[in-house]
């Protein structure tokens, strides 16, 4: 489980955010400029709290009173950005195979062919991601982010950059990645239908500040945020 | 006819092997210092990224002379490692090598450096994420990406490195067979009588490196930008 409480100036406002994560799709739901990217990037290790404790599976990644801080390469989490980020000078097959690589895991034919089965990726493989749709970037980058074979994975605004079509087509992935994958994730989103599909618990971002936590209801019950 | 003496042959060779070891000593060290400069702060930063210029704005002899100082056979640095290493650059093709590894530097480093600024930071985290080290994220994902402007960087620092004149000739003289690269060699062939042909000669082999060096080194960049962008 992941256990947030964390503070961090962030220009004009402070992020101060402390949240106990209960297992499968915490959803993390605000407005544009929330936090909630900035919270990600804390739990990710990319950026650093200026007080308080990450832990994870009671494993602690941060804890600014003992001077502790786990570097990103060290946290084993997944994380799947906005914008894919997939490498452009390797094609997709060697796109999906960085993270088992970087983390010195043995070949997993098995489970590779599980995440591509499961994502749609199969006949992508010797492409290079300048020759991909927005679609296709977004399923290959959870792709590589599963293949790493991370312990908590996350998710930012996955589905933002694509057109309502593209996004009607990845969401039945995030949820057969949420029901067959295992893996619990921390969805980062502004779209509170989307969030009512995939996830299984809220965490409610306004300016900084959690404002509710609580079951998937919580997104009709609340007025959306200003 | 383009008839080469053995005199100009030794002075071609002489300035290619020069050039070329003065390349690839370089370019390891060009690389991490344009590293540094691209992604770190510290103090003293500006310091350093004047010295690296430095070569660029004295006067080539001013660096050989300084060059003299300091590794010369009694030189600051050039008494200890002729006594303790062995090493000796003064009137050798090794301190030719030294010079023009040394003026060529800011030609090498600056497209190294650009071409890593240009790296998008947010594809080095993303690897992070992946479980690279930071050694691991810059030899598979920085390093690669920043492949044109490397070689772009060497090609120029090596035509550089082949038509040093000034300083060389400064700190190892003009000496046939051991320091008289291309330059010298045109100059010492322009103040002898009858030497204008082979002076000539020479002109054409330099012209004709320098060219190449330089399509060679737009080909590199093109290719490597190309690979980049997934074609």
């Amino acid at each position: 489980m992941l256990r947030v409480d964390v503070s961090k100036q962030l220009g004009e406002f402070s992020l101060q955010a402390s949240f106990e994560s209960e297992g499968r799709v915490t959803g993390l739901f605000g407005a544009s400029g929330a936090g909630k990217t900035s919270l990600i990037n804390i739990i990710a290790g990319l950026l650093k709290p200026d007080r308080g404790t990450v832990a994870i599976d009671g494993e602690t990644l941060d804890d600014t009173a003992a001077n502790l801080q786990v570097p990103a390469h060290r946290r084993r989490i997944g994380y799947v950005f906005q914008d894919a980020r997939l490498f452009p000078h390797l094609d997709v097959r060697q796109n999906l195979d960085y993270g088992r690589r970087m983390n010195r895991l043995t070949d997993d034919p098995a489970q590779r062919k599980r995440v591509t089965d499961l994502l749609d990726i199969g006949g992508l493989m010797d492409r290079r991601p300048g020759k991909l749709s927005g679609g296709e970037r977004q399923r290959v980058a959870l792709g590589r982010a599963l293949l790493s074979k991370p312990r908590l994975l996350l998710l930012d605004e996955p589905l933002g950059s694509l057109d309502e079509g593209r996004k009607v087509e990845i969401l039945p992935y995030l949820v057969r990645l949420r029901d067959e994958a295992g893996i619990p994730m921390v969805y980062v989103s502004h779209d509170a239908a989307e969030l009512r599909q995939v996830a299984t618990q809220i965490v409610m971002l306004q300016r900084g500040r959690v404002t509710s936590i609580g079951g998937v209801k919580v997104l009709t019950s609340t007025p959306p945020p200003a | 006819m383009l008839d080469i003496s053995p005199t100009e042959w030794t002075a071609i060779e002489l300035s290619l092997r020069v050039a070329t070891v003065a390349t690839l000593v370089a370019t390891p060290i060009g690389i991490a210092v344009a590293w540094l400069l691209a992604r770190r702060e510290f103090w003293g930063k500006s310091a350093l990224d004047a010295a690296i210029h430095l070569p660029l704005v004295l006067p080539p002899v001013v660096t050989g002379y300084l060059l003299l100082l300091t590794f010369g056979r009694r030189g600051l640095v050039g008494a200890w490692l002729a006594d303790h290493l062995g090493i000796v650059f003064a009137f050798r093709w090794t301190g030719a090598a030294l010079a023009c590894g040394i003026m060529a530097f800011p030609l090498l480093v600056r497209p190294i450096r650009l071409s890593i600024e240009a790296v998008d930071r947010r594809l080095e985290q993303a690897a992070s994420t992946l479980g690279a080290e930071p050694w691991r994220v810059f030899l598979t994902i920085t390093l690669p990406l920043a492949l044109p402007g490397v070689l772009a960087g060497m090609v120029l620092g090596f035509a550089k490195a082949i038509g040093e004149f000034g300083a060389t000739i400064t700190f190892v003289s003009n000496i046939p067979g051991e320091t008289q690269t291309i330059s010298s060699a045109i100059y010492s062939l322009i103040q002898t009588p009858d030497g204008d042909a082979a002076a000539l000669r020479l002109v054409v082999v330099s012209v004709v490196i320098a060219l190449v060096a330089l399509v060679a080194s737009e080909w590199f960049a093109r290719r490597a930008t190309r690979r980049l962008h997934g074609n």
